[in-house]
């Protein structure tokens, strides 16, 4: 680990106003992947500035319309959370494993867009709104690409508010070796539509719209069936060609619509 | 038998202190005013290096000095060795490259050693690590074992032409064993793989080097499964200190798995630099430091053909292996792959003829060394994969084609074509109870269950055998090995009666503590928990070959019952004086000299205060109850088995399940079967690791690791397994004093081909690899249709 000035925020303005001193700095929520980086030395900091100390981040709370997951809220609470969506709080108990679970964030894991994590799918399946420090932003803009999102500088994830579906789930292939998604689809029948949403199996969290119309036609799994993605642009690595990864995407979204019920 | 003597389930003696955090690792050892050792590595898998400048990385902080192979080479610090000499068909020695323990000059692999960076601190020492100025020039990499020797290929070791250490066989019976298979009804032939494993102990390798001024000697604290040998090497062929003048340390060690026998280049470096800045150095591998630097196992290409009669009768063997050694030859690395591989390829089969060729070959990848089992699961995955193949080709149920061939028990001691002679067994009785056990007979109605959910399942066998308790000096010597294969124990009596053993082995997971006090408790009649057994300092106890292959409890637990011999043929003669009988006369059960038909008695404690106080004392015979052995082994112990694996395969997504696993292992007489059924566990799970998770992947053209961490490296875990089936055989051993064989590399030998032997038989193909991940499974399921 190469050095860096640790400092611990007040609240969401001291927040921005020590990342906006900071030469190089960047925001600790949950750590599980920052820690490690940086433990590995494949990054460096001027300055990381701890959110934890930030009480009205953390916290769920559910009304009319959906549910607002604070930005700090950890996975194991989203886990036993009877208020979220259930084919949420599944998503959030099957990510990495117990001590990930306890320490790790929604804010930090969507903030970091890694292209393998859970947490995307379930925002972009729902068609969640990311909530920040400046503004709220729906989740077909959210995600932008690989590790990249709509976040500008000085901007911090406050809360994420899911609305609430009339069927979801969520299954995934886990990578064998991190259990991060290889390919993890979730799919939910919303007020206003289908949403199919697939993270893990290219460099972004997408979704995909001839999988959504034929499930708005008919809601079970055999609609899904026969509707492959192309393989184009899907990652590829020793675990997984794009090739599997594709193929896995049809037989994760069978199941996503099967555990939706 | 003594309470908690051979044969009880104890619990392990060591496990209170090691799961509550009170065991003392090699980091945990802190010196006076010790300095911090990181190593500048090459990132590069093959590469000249044309200078090293490491003027700015001696101007950072807190930096002490910077060494380089040049400077060990000024202290003419010797190159690190192979310990064991084979020779080509042709006769030709094998070509050995000069191994420095810093580069000088070429580096080929990434992670190779370049340079020590000391400095105060740790993180000092690795951030000036990245300021040492390396200008290498690149050369192209080779890092695949079948084209390591094609023409053409980038050339390691000038000294190794076609990167080619030696083309050995076993013997020269080609011509017969042809003949063999000219005249076979029946002849199946598989290529195969046996794919490399990075043997990530729990803990990473450590050294602390230590300088004593006043008595100008040196102490290496260092993560090694055999303390004296690593003593050994670093003074006569390193020439770092003499050997009186070294004391090397292994305390508790986490797991070793044959990685930590190796003498490396970082604990070399360590203690060769503590005499120089005159202060402790430490070095702690971080695990993507162990990943690259931690000698890997197995990685061989092999062609196997098995030639049959009519009757199915196994008439001649063939069996040609390309063993990948990587950048430089490692200790055992020459003997791996060809007397603990080809010598394993009878199995437990009457198999008249056999012949093996081994070539192996350098590549630009860490090097290879002994991984538990050590060429016995490679040669056990040739043998049992091809002959579940020719039962299936045959049409012969593979339990059926097993038991036509098995050696029968009146048949032992029984010479195979491939130097061994079995001493006992019973390998039909192992089969039939793992046959009953798994319920073979209800299989096939469990896969048509699975088919019915879209599921394919198979069942898979593996007959195994290997050669462990090694080794039988003589024979070892005759076979190229350069070291004898004894072990050593002390059995000391303390005046009080409580009872000090020290012995030559080491315990790094194993449970000695326990499974050796309770020898000594059995055989001595001294409650186990006053029985403290000792290991893992040369400045302790007797000088020991150490732990690998299976050959603690056989060799080591045999030296200390010869030692336990000594201490009660003394007691004897001090009993007899102080109750007045002839020796003659004295009994010695369950820790009393009884003067026989008497209630005469003296217990042995009593015993061990009069030698340690001997006021009324046998004239002639020395004070004190301390006795030492060493111990030869007659001959390897042969530890055997039948392992079935149950599948069922998902074909839309590949993953494999492991839904019944049963083992039924004849490790002759168990000393404690809770510790044999734990090493059973863990050599299981590390085979189906290799079998469907684990494998080292390099990059063919850069020579990267690619899965270097355990985020790409896929261990196994806890659901990667099920619940074991696990049951046990009894043939004692007739060779050594306890009748045991060995047990701590039977699962990691047989799990590999049941599995695979499972999955090729769910999916109707051989034609797949280790690991057998998901897109493969579902790539041959495809296929297979």
């Amino acid at each position: 680990m190469y050095n860096f000035n640790y400092q611990r925020a007040s609240s969401l303005d001291d927040a921005v106003a020590k990342l906006g001193a900071a030469s190089d700095g960047t925001l600790l929520a949950g750590g599980q992947t920052l820690i490690p980086t940086l433990k590995q030395r494949l990054a460096s900091h001027s300055d990381v500035i701890d959110l934890s100390g930030i009480g009205d981040l953390r916290g769920i709370s559910a009304d009319g319309g959906g549910v607002t997951v604070g930005a700090l809220t950890r996975h194991a609470e989203v886990a036993a959370s009877a208020d979220v969506p259930a084919a949420l709080a599944a998503l959030a108990d099957g990510i990495g494993d117990p001590q990930v679970r306890n320490c790790g964030t929604l804010g930090g894991s969507i903030a970091n867009a890694d292209p393998a994590a859970d947490y995307p799918a379930a925002v972009l399946g729902l068609g969640a709104t990311v909530n920040t420090n400046l503004r709220s932003i729906a989740a077909d803009d959210f995600f932008t690409g690989l590790f990249e999102t709509a976040l500008n500088d000085g901007e911090i994830i406050t809360s994420v508010t899911f609305p609430t579906p009339q069927k979801a789930g969520y299954a995934k292939f886990p990578n064998p070796a991190s259990r991060y998604a290889m390919v993890g689809v979730f799919a939910a029948q919303m007020g206003d539509g289908v949403r199919v949403a697939v993270t893990g199996a290219g460099p972004c969290v997408f979704r995909v719209a001839e999988m959504e119309s034929a499930l708005a036609g008919n809601w079970s799994a055999d609609a899904v069936a026969g509707i492959s993605v192309s393989a184009d642009g899907l990652n590829s690595d020793l675990h997984g060609s794009a090739e599997y990864r594709a193929h896995l995407v049809t037989v994760m979204a069978k199941r996503a619509v099967a555990a939706a019920g | 038998m003594a309470e908690n003597g051979i044969g009880a389930s104890l619990k392990r003696k060591e496990d209170p202190r090691l799961l509550l955090g009170k065991g003392s690792y090699v980091d945990d050892i802190n010196r006076p005013g010790q300095a911090y050792a990181a190593f500048v590595r090459s990132p590069h898998a093959h590469a000249n290096i044309k200078s090293i400048n490491s003027t700015a990385a001696a101007a950072a902080p807190g930096v002490v000095a910077i060494f380089t192979g040049d400077d060990m080479a000024a202290d003419e610090v010797g190159p690190l060795i192979c310990g064991w000499a084979i020779s080509s068909k042709d006769g030709s020695p094998m070509n050995m490259p000069h191994h420095t323990c810093l580069a000088q000059g070429k580096v080929t692999y990434v992670g190779d050693h370049v340079a020590i960076v000391i400095a105060d601190t740790q993180e000092q020492a690795k951030d000036a690590a990245e300021l040492v100025e390396v200008d290498y020039e690149e050369l192209s990499a080779v890092v695949g074992t079948a084209d390591a020797d094609a023409a053409g290929a980038p050339q390691l070791h000038e000294n190794a032409p076609n990167n080619t250490c030696f083309d050995w066989h076993l013997a020269d019976n080609k011509a017969d064993v042809d003949a063999a298979f000219a005249g076979a009804a029946h002849v199946t032939k598989l290529d195969i793989l046996n794919n490399r494993l990075v043997p990530n102990a729990m803990e990473p390798r450590a050294a602390v080097g230590d300088y004593e001024r006043s008595t100008d000697s040196l102490t290496l604290y260092t993560t090694s499964q055999n303390p004296h040998v690593a003593r050994l090497v670093l003074s006569a062929f390193f020439g770092i200190a003499p050997e009186h003048k070294l004391r090397v340390v292994a305390p508790d060690v986490g797991g070793g798995f044959g990685s930590k026998i190796y003498v490396y280049s970082e604990e070399t470096a360590c203690l060769w630099a503590a005499r120089k800045i005159d202060r402790a150095v430490k070095w702690t591998a971080d695990r993507a430091e162990s990943f690259v630097s931690d000698a890997h196992g197995r990685d061989h290409v092999t062609t196997v053909e098995l030639a049959l009669d009519g009757d199915a009768k196994f008439l001649a063997m063939r069996c040609s292996t390309k063993a990948n050694l990587g950048g430089y030859m490692s200790l055992f690395s020459s003997a791996v792959p060809t007397y603990m591989y080809a010598t394993l390829l009878a199995g437990q089969y009457t198999t008249p003829q056999i012949y093996a060729e081994v070539k192996t070959v350098f590549t630009n990848t860490t090097p290879v060394d002994a991984y538990r089992g050590a060429g016995r699961p490679e040669a056990t995955y040739a043998l049992e994969r091809v002959v579940e193949a020719a039962a299936r080709e045959l049409n012969i149920d593979p339990a059926e084609l097993r038991r036509r061939n098995l050696i029968q028990p009146d048949q032992f001691p029984y010479e195979t074509p491939v130097v061994h002679t079995y001493d006992c067994g019973d390998y039909g009785a192992s089969l039939d109870k793992a046959i009953e056990i798994a319920d073979y007979a209800g299989f096939a109605a469990r896969r048509d269950q699975s088919k019915a959910g879209g599921k394919l399942r198979g069942i898979g066998f593996s007959n195994y055998i290997e050669a462990c308790g090694i080794a039988p000096s003589a024979a070892v010597g005759a076979l190229g090995g350069g070291v004898g294969l004894w072990e050593a124990a002390q059995v000391r009596f303390n005046p009080t009666g409580n009872v000090t053993v020290f012995t030559g082995t080491h315990a790094h997971g194993q449970g000695h503590e326990t499974a050796f006090a309770q020898v000594v408790a059995d055989q001595l009649g001294v409650p186990v928990e006053n029985v403290e057994v000792v290991h893992g300092d040369t400045d302790k106890g007797p000088f020991g070959m150490g732990t690998y292959g299976s050959r603690s409890i056989a060799v080591g637990g045999s030296a200390i019952v010869k030692a336990g011999e000594k201490i009660i043929a003394k007691g004897r003669k001090i009993a007899a004086h102080l109750l007045e009988a002839a020796e003659d006369d004295i009994e010695f059960t369950d820790g009393n000299f009884t003067v026989a038909g008497t209630d005469k008695a003296l217990n042995i404690g009593e015993v061990a205060f009069a030698a340690y106080v001997p006021h009324n004392y046998p004239e002639g015979v020395e004070p004190g109850l301390d006795e030492s052995a060493f111990y030869d082994p007659l001959n390897f112990s042969f530890p055997s088995g039948t392992h079935i694996c149950e599948v069922e395969v998902d074909p839309d997504t590949g993953t494999v399940e492991i839904v019944n696993y049963t083992a039924v292992d004849d490790f002759g007489t168990l000393i404690n079967p809770m510790i044999v059924a734990g090493q059973v566990h863990g050599g299981i799970v590390q085979g189906v690791g290799q079998a469907l998770t684990e494998g080292a992947a390099y990059d063919p053209d850069s020579g990267q690791l690619v899965n270097g961490s355990f985020m790409d490296y896929t261990m196994p875990r806890a659901d990667n397994v099920p619940s074991f089936n696990i049951d046990t055989t009894e043939t004692p051993s007739p060779l050594n004093p306890l009748g045991v064989k060995g047990c701590g590399e039977a699962g990691a030998i047989a799990a590999p081909a049941a599995v695979m032997n499972a999955i090729t038989d769910a999916l109707g193909t051989e034609n797949i690899d280790m690991p057998a991940t998901p897109e493969k499974v579902w790539r041959a399921a495809q296929a297979a249709g």
